[in-house]
């Protein structure tokens, strides 16, 4: 689960980690008052959307897609440009190299005092599964996409991996800092932040903190410039207020839907609609319908517990697509029996007046009985005995990848 | 032989009193799983029953262990407390008996309470966790056999392939396919796809490689993370049998989790595409599509005289 950046921003000082003074807005004239009340004659205006780039994506109206003006993220240098680009942000689209073609529209500002910046830098905290361990990642690069950095010059980004039974230790936060090229207050102020920051990560149950540009100021003080946050889903029922945190409108509707009901749901752009049994068989069974010249439409995982109701949803999830021409349903039963798969399947095909082809593959627990059911049924429903030929059939039925 | 857990190796249930747990314990003695019992804090001295037979509960897992002799544990307890069964459960095995194997099927445990119980096992080197957010681990018997976990018993038969992967219902696809060519399991083991869990595809490999039983071994992968990429490269220097291969995800977009927590490409690291090279690159035979994974491991066990 992602949160904003001045979402972020609050957390990181209420961690005491030194951030800018600043004002989330929603409207110009909070953008306004949020000018004099900082009392910095420099100010940054940024986009408030999850998707990074922010700074090099454009605006653009969301009716007719006019060209707005370049750039989410704004130095204004007095009252007059924060006006202009509060209104050139606020009820725009923003499309960045992360948003896709259709962009974000942006209904959050932030408003951030400026400061004197001596250096930037790059920090991110997240769990690393190869060593099992939360990593602290830190580069003098600041400022610049850390993939090409980690491509182009991978001796600037230095590690330090957290013992989960002894916690951050001095000398990691020393050789951290210290290979960052600091000393002295700032070297110290590097540190502290990293304490807080550690501290905030392990009880927030955070999956990602990333810090670009970390900046040393003029006077040696450590600040974090931007935030992007991310917390462990999984982590959800101890931490009651990220329920206000959450903004529904960066979420897919349906996929929240579908959530709700115990279905993972992920909207994809071809026209065969699949529903199966466990993320990997849900995983494999989209990439077998491309394999044999099909686009799948979605990722569909009903669990290994679903009854009748929720396959019933998960159909009029996937028929919501109206890119939908046909639906590939495979199940392996385990703990799912095939009787009552075949069971939903057909209420589900009578209750939404299914009118696309539908090819049920059924194998496993009580597949006999399950496919004697769906045999028995008057609706068009074509049986396949393996995941190759359900999706050779789909495909077929659909009149190829068009 | 098989790996890890014998065909009649003595398990306890985590969670037995648990909805979820009594149902799949119940499945697990009716398929011939030598279940001694179970352990639910504050429901120690009560029995269930299970295929009409009573099983004794006990508070805690010192006190199961040390009634019982148990190999192995498996938890079917809620996302809030699994972490911390896992590590009751390490604690128990490695001071009562030095060793055990503990298989955690629950899914959703937060990523760092498994940071913590990673290493809280790894610090117990008898101990072997198995997932978590996985079906378990199954060496099918001469008559049953050990079934610890969710997966459907009835499509197992004792025989000479060992099967390892990150998804359930994939393991139970390359189960079916291993007997459409009409061969039989050594042990069949789900890693679970979550980013942070035990034990993982080199250990399994290292395993099936020392394995008198096994004699040829399919491993199936998933987008996400590069376990896959450093498991082949191990085998290429250290497995000397037959592997065929598959990786669940070539079609799935960057940045988007498919289901699973670990499922998912980022920064363009961890895609199916990478991982099937790796696999190529150490001389894995692989399926591009998990019904052919039968196919391609008749062709790898007559390569190499097996059939």
């Amino acid at each position: 689960m992602n949160i904003h950046e001045y979402q972020g921003k609050n957390l990181l000082r209420e961690n005491n980690v030194a951030v800018l003074e600043g004002v989330h807005c929603t409207t110009v004239e909070q953008a306004l008052s949020a000018y004099d009340s900082l009392g910095s004659k420099v100010v940054a205006v940024k986009s408030q959307i999850h998707a990074g780039g922010r700074g090099k994506g454009t605006l653009y109206a969301p009716e007719t897609r006019a060209h707005v003006m370049d750039g989410g993220v704004k130095i204004a240098f007095s009252k007059e440009e924060v006006e202009t680009y509060a209104t050139n942000i606020l009820g725009n689209i923003l499309v960045t190299i992360q948003t896709g073609e259709e962009g974000k529209l942006v209904s959050n500002l932030y408003i951030e005092a400026g400061c004197d910046i001596a250096h930037e830098y790059y920090l991110a905290l997240l769990v690393d599964r190869d060593n099992k361990s939360v990593l602290i990642m830190a580069s003098t690069e600041g400022g610049m996409d850390i993939e090409d950095v980690a491509h182009n010059t991978p001796e600037r980004i230095h590690r330090v991996v957290v013992d989960p039974s002894a916690g951050l230790l001095g000398f990691q936060k020393r050789d951290l800092g210290m290979a960052l090229g600091l000393s002295g207050a700032a070297l110290k102020s590097f540190g502290k932040m990293l304490s807080n920051m550690y501290t905030m990560f392990v009880q927030e149950d955070c999956a990602m903190v990333e810090i670009n540009p970390l900046v040393r100021t003029g006077s040696d003080e450590m600040v974090a410039l931007d935030s992007k946050i991310s917390f462990d889903e999984n982590a959800e029922f101890r931490h009651k207020n990220w329920d206000d945190l959450r903004d529904l409108s960066e979420e897919e509707d349906v996929e929240i839907r579908a959530k709700e009901t115990g279905l993972s749901y992920v909207k994809l752009d071809g026209n065969i609609g699949c529903l199966v049994n466990g993320a990997g068989l849900a995983m494999a069974t989209m990439d077998v319908i491309k394999l044999y010249g099909g686009e799948p439409a979605n990722f569909l995982d009903v669990g290994g517990g679903a009854n009748e109701e929720q396959v019933q949803t998960a159909f009029s999830i996937i028929l919501e697509d109206p890119n939908v021409k046909g639906i590939l349903v495979n199940i392996f039963g385990g703990i799912m029996r095939c009787d009552i798969i075949a069971r939903g399947v057909i209420a589900a095909t009578e209750a939404l007046s299914l009118e696309v082809p539908l090819v049920v593959r059924l194998a496993g627990t009580n597949v006999e009985e399950g496919k004697k059911i769906l045999a028995a049924s008057t609706l068009n429903i074509h049986p396949a005995d393996d995941l190759a030929e359900g999706a050779q059939k789909i495909v077929a039925l659909i009149g190829g990848d068009e | 032989m098989s790996i890890w857990i014998e065909e009649d190796a003595k398990v306890l249930v985590q969670g037995i009193t648990g909805k979820q747990g009594m149902f799949h314990a119940d499945k697990m003695v009716e398929y011939g799983t030598n279940i001694v019992g179970g352990c639910t804090p504050g429901k120690g001295g009560q029995t269930v029953e299970l295929q009409g037979n009573p099983f004794p509960v006990w508070h805690s897992m010192s006190e199961a262990i040390r009634a019982t002799d148990a190999d192995a544990t498996v938890i079917y307890v809620p996302p809030p407390f699994a972490a911390e069964a896992i590590m009751e459960a390490a604690d128990a095995f490695d001071s009562i008996k030095g060793e055990g194997v503990v298989v955690c099927i629950t899914e959703g445990i937060p990523t760092l309470d498994m940071v913590k119980a990673v290493a809280y096992v790894e610090n117990r080197p008898g101990v072997r966790l198995i997932g978590p957010n996985c079906p378990g681990i199954i060496t099918p018997g001469d008559r049953g056999g050990a079934k610890i976990g969710i997966m459907p018993g009835h499509i197992h038969a004792k025989g000479r392939i060992g099967i390892v992967s990150k998804s359930g219902t994939l393991t139970y696809e390359a189960v079916a396919q291993t007997m459409s060519i009409d061969e039989g399991q050594s042990t069949c083991i789900g890693i679970g796809g979550d980013p942070v869990n035990g034990t993982g595809f080199i250990d399994c490999l290292a395993a099936f490689e020392a394995d008198p039983q096994t004699e040829a071994i399919i491993m199936i992968g998933e987008i996400g993370g590069n376990a896959e990429q450093e498991a082949a490269a191990w085998a290429a220097d250290n497995v000397s049998k037959p592997i065929v291969g598959f990786v669940a995800g070539a079609t799935a977009p960057p940045g988007k989790r498919m289901g699973h927590a670990g499922a998912f490409i980022s920064g363009g690291k961890g895609t199916a595409e990478e991982k099937f090279e790796a696999f190529r690159a150490a001389g894995i035979a692989c399926a591009m599509d998990p019904s052919e994974l039968g196919k391609v491991l008749l062709e790898s066990l007559k390569a190499a005289g097996l059939r």
